[in-house]
């Protein structure tokens, strides 16, 4: 019979001990879980994320309960253990739950500690812990202002950093004198106080608490000197407790945490502890990193090996505030017996400092460049002697040796740099995971490895390691297949396409001995695009190979509501126009109006089978759908220009709208994006767009290849002409050179880096005659794929694809 | 006790399609493939709650629209590296009349 475990705690070392028992050992016991809160188990250090709106706690949960029962644990959630009784060896919880035991582990985690001061039970008075309390604090923030966070460590900053993010107006007041002085010194700690600042983020250092104020609820904080501050809630991030009550009540014996010993095991040899209820070696920690080491110790033993050890952690720390990087770890403050080496640059904001002792790295603080952090930490934990790079150490790792080229950090970097500090992830391990089994992808990588997979702030690093390993394939796969339906690539099967005349789907897969029968979403959606591009006339869309967005004609958000974006020509609107969209809004209960950052309107929160009623009123006062869903034309983007602006050198929003007019509902490999300018000023931003115009006094500038979005990329001047009718015909040409030739799903931008900038030139520019076949062919496309017919009207009153709107039956 | 419905005809869904069939406060993702199989299961991806019926359908599977995991359409389970299941009906389709079997 198997043996059974119990587990009190359901969260992040609890559960992780719980995987690595499993991995080695999945036979041995039966497992049961208790765990105080109501799920299943999650990655509490995102809860800073989701708090800032960055991520949704659906992304945060690492076990879900399915999990659970794939592994046959009993979870008790929402329950709560109140009693042990060692001799009987029996846990009792207080649902009057009773589980018997042959090994018991406690996870308890800590509890945040609330300053005893007057007021501190008020409703509004909040600590940092759990989902609960992120749930409270935004719920604050839709009607509340003013919120006073107290703390100014990790914790309080990502508190506020949050809060501020979901509106609300901070202050931060902390005791000391300067922020997150357990992690920074008094320079960085200024420096990042003024980042913050700069955000938007108050501060009252040196003060301390003396009442919460308020009658019933909160309404102000006092503090020791009588000053006072007003708020609406106040959040309490001054530090936290290991959870011992239960283990004390029991009689295991603890000090400021549960003891345990090298095996982490208790005074009681059948109970277990691991996380931030322990204390080892006199030592409590809280931070994930040395908790997973115990969890994996702890793992060893229950499952009867016996033979890790855990002898302590050293830890560094990040903050995860969005654009502030900052990195710390050892002793950074230094006495008399250390040296310092201190790299300080104010005006770029970049501040390193490095306490050596005998040559050996003590501790170090880096604030605004961190990339080198894991290098000085495995320096640090290695205690190497670095009296041979000392001259070198500040400019990191790049300049070591005669590489100079800074590039690619990781490269240089030995197979047992730590990359993930959360569970210990070496660079060694991350390559071979992606030799070995072939991984092409970040996910893929997180999943095999768990790098990057709990605070995510190596993502960058674990990036860079899938490019260097994976060499081009990362960055571009050349000559992969399309996908796991074929052996072909995109440029083979493009070619069969135009050089055999296929035009339906099921052409090319009998002709190309496809390996499915149905192809999958990601060859169907490109097979679509090369046929109805190669022939417009002959091929007909297949719109159940297009992604929901082109076959309903809007962007489906994560709610399963829709977006409605309207066309406004070149950025232009008129009374009547936004009369509609208001009148739309208001009829429909559409909350979010936002203002794009195409140049125009955008409805948040259409019912689907609403869609063709808000595109029947919005036709009626003349908008059209502006194909904000589509790899299609998107927006132009115009400045007034020489109409109203005293430097306008051409009829930019005029040219901008002739644009538009030419080339929208033009399908395209990948969106496509132009702009117009009135001058070099360049207000419409055209150098990053897929085609851009810069108007000049002796015409106007055309541009090409640029990219907002991930990478960015300022355009290639492709040439210079005089007229508008000029300007419009090299639009289309490059517009049919791109629809062509572009792999499905690759923008201009790549495109063009991979087919070289003066291809492109000698198509449009050069050859006089080519570039009129293109832009002939662009609007012979154009007219016989009737692309210009509003497709909203088509479904609003054409009665085209009316099942897509309404459900099949209702019942009940 | 088992009590089939029916919901609708067969060219009522367009093939490698789907259309919904709301039932109270459920909404059930009722499939079409191209061999004239017809599959249901709830419309919500074990995921995220993606609309499955708003996926592309492909041979007894179907890619979620919101991130893209394949859901096979036979038990309702993710394919793949991923897990999580939604759960699914019986469904027989007589005379082209398309029938679920609701509990
Ligand atoms: C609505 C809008 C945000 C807004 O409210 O302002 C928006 C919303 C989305 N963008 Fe965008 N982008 C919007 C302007 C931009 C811009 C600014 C611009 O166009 O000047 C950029 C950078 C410029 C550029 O594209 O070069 C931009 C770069 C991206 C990218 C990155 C593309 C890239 O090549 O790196 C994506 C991701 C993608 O396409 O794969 C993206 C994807 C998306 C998607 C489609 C994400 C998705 O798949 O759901 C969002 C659709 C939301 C929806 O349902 O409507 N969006 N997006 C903007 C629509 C403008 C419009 O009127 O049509
Ligand atoms: C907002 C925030 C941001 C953070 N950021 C970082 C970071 O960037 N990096 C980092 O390394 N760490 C970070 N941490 C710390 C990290 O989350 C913790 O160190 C870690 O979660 C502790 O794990 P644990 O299992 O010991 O405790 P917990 O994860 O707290 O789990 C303990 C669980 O046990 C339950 N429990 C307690 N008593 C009982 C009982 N009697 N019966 C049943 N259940 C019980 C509790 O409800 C809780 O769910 C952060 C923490 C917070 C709150
Ligand atoms: S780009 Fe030139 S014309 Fe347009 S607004 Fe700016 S300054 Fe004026
Ligand atoms: S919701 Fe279906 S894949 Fe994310």
């Amino acid at each position: 019979m198997k043996e059974k475990l119990v587990v009190i705690g359901n969260g992040m070392a609890g559960m992780r001990a719980v995987e690595e028992l499993l991995e080695i050992a999945p036979d041995k016991y039966d497992i049961t879980v208790f765990g105080a809160e109501p799920y299943g188990n999650y990655n509490r250090i995102l809860l800073s994320p989701v708090l800032a709106g960055e991520k949704t706690i659906d992304e945060i949960m690492l076990n879900d309960l399915p999990w659970y029962e794939d592994n046959h644990i009993t979870l008790h959630k929402g329950v709560t253990v109140t009693g042990i009784d060692r001799n009987a060896c029996t846990v009792t919880a207080d649902d009057g739950t009773q589980v018997k035991y042959d090994r018991l582990l406690m996870a308890t985690g800590s509890e945040p500690f609330i300053i005893p001061v007057p007021g501190s039970d008020l409703p509004g008075v909040i600590s940092f812990r759990d989902i609960h309390d992120v749930d409270l604090m935004i719920d604050a923030a839709r009607s509340k202002k003013h919120a006073v966070v107290i703390g100014g460590g990790l914790l309080g900053l990502e508190a506020a950093n949050g809060l501020m993010k979901q509106g609300m107006s901070v202050t931060v007041v902390h005791l000391m004198d300067w922020l997150m002085e357990r992690q920074m010194d008094p320079i960085s700690g200024e420096m990042l106080k003024q980042s913050l600042e700069a955000k938007g983020m108050n501060f009252m250092l040196k003060s301390s608490t003396k009442e919460i104020v308020g009658d019933g609820k909160v309404q102000g904080v006092r503090f020791e000197d009588g000053s006072e501050l007003a708020a609406d809630i106040v959040v309490m991030a001054v530090g936290i407790r290991p959870n011992i009550e239960l283990a004390k009540q029991v009689g295991l014996h603890c000090e400021r945490g549960i003891v345990v010993n090298d095996t982490l095991q208790t005074f009681d040899p059948k109970i277990y502890a691991v996380g931030e209820c322990v204390q080892h070696r006199g030592v409590a920690y809280g931070l994930v990193a040395p908790l997973f080491e115990m969890a994996k110790v702890c793992a060893n033993h229950l499952a009867g090996y016996g033979i890790g050890i855990y002898k302590g952690s050293v830890t560094s720390t990040k903050l995860k505030v969005t654009g502030i990087d900052l990195f710390s770890a050892g002793d950074f403050i230094g006495d008399e017996t250390t040296e310092d080496i201190v790299v300080h640059d104010s005006h770029q904001g970049i501040y390193k400092k490095i306490v050596i002792k005998e040559n050996k790295i003590q501790g170090a603080v880096l604030y605004g460049d961190t990339i080198d952090g894991a290098w000085y930490f495995q320096l640090m934990r290695e205690q190497t002697n670095i009296s041979d790079i000392r001259e070198k150490l500040m400019f990191g790792q790049a300049h070591l040796g005669d590489s100079g080229h800074g590039g690619n950090v990781v490269a240089q970097m030995s197979d047992d740099t730590e990359i993930c500090g959360c569970n210990g992830v070496c660079k060694g391990d991350i390559v071979k995971a992606i030799t070995d089994k072939g991984l092409f992808t970040l996910d893929d990588v997180r999943a095999h490895t768990k790098a990057s997979s709990s605070c995510g702030s190596c993502t960058g690093l674990v990036e860079q390691i899938m490019e260097s390993t994976l060499g081009g394939d990362y960055a571009t796969p050349e000559s992969k297949p399309m996908c796991a339906c074929t052996d072909h690539t995109h440029d083979y099967v493009r070619a069969a396409i135009r050089d055999q005349k296929l035009v339906t789907i099921s052409d090319v897969f009998t002709t190309l001995k496809w390996k499915t029968d149905d192809g999958c979403a990601a060859c169907r959606t490109a097979l679509n695009y090369y046929l109805i591009s190669s022939w417009p006339k002959e091929a007909k869309d297949d719109s159940q190979s297009r992604f929901i967005n082109e076959r309903a004609h809007a962007n489906i958000q994560k709610d399963g509501t829709y977006s409605v974006i309207p066309r406004m020509w070149g950025g232009m609107t008129t009374p009547v126009e936004l009369r509609a969209i208001a009148d739309v809004a208001e009829k429909f209960n559409l909350d979010t109006v936002h203002v794009t950052g195409g140049q125009r309107i955008g409805l948040y929160g259409v019912k689907k089978h609403e869609l063709p009623l808000v595109w029947k009123d919005l036709n009626e006062k003349g908008l059209v759908s502006g194909h904000a869903y589509g790899k299609a034309l998107r927006t132009v983007k115009t400045c007034v220009g020489r109409e109203w602006c005293r430097f306008g050198t051409q009829d930019s929003t005029g040219i901008g709208i002739k644009l538009e007019k030419l080339s929208w509902g033009s399908w395209m490999p990948h969106k496509f994006k132009m702009a117009a300018s009135g001058c070099p000023r360049n207000c419409a931003e055209a150098t990053i767009k897929d085609f851009g115009v810069v108007c000049v006094d002796s015409g106007y500038e055309l541009h090409i290849g640029g990219n907002g979005g991930v990478k960015v990329r300022a355009t290639d001047l492709l040439t210079r002409v005089d007229t508008e009718d000029e300007v419009l015909e090299y639009a289309a040409a490059f517009c049919q050179l791109y629809r062509e030739e572009a792999r499905y799903l690759e923008r201009t931008a790549p495109w063009i880096e991979r087919v070289g900038f003066t291809y492109v030139k000698e198509n449009v520019v050069d050859d006089d005659a080519k570039r009129k076949q293109l832009a002939d062919r662009f609007e012979y496309s154009q007219k016989v794929t009737g692309s210009q017919d509003d497709p909203w009207e088509q479904r609003a009153t054409g009665g085209i694809d009316s099942h897509e709107f309404v459900p099949l039956k209702v019942i009940g | 006790m088992s009590n089939w419905i029916e919901v609708g005809k067969i060219e009522d869904i367009p093939a490698l399609g789907a259309r919904v069939v709301k039932n109270g406060n459920v909404d059930i993702a009722v499939f079409r493939n191209n061999k004239d199989e017809v599959f249901a299961v709830n419309d919500e991806c074990p995921h995220r709650k993606g609309q499955l019926s708003q996926g592309i359908v492909h041979d007894k599977s179907v890619t979620c629209p919101l991130h893209n995991w394949k859901i096979d359409l036979t038990t309702g389970e993710a394919m793949g590296p991923d897990e999580g299941c939604t759960g699914h009906y019986a469904v027989k389709v007589e005379n082209g009349n398309i029938f679920l079997e609701l509990k």
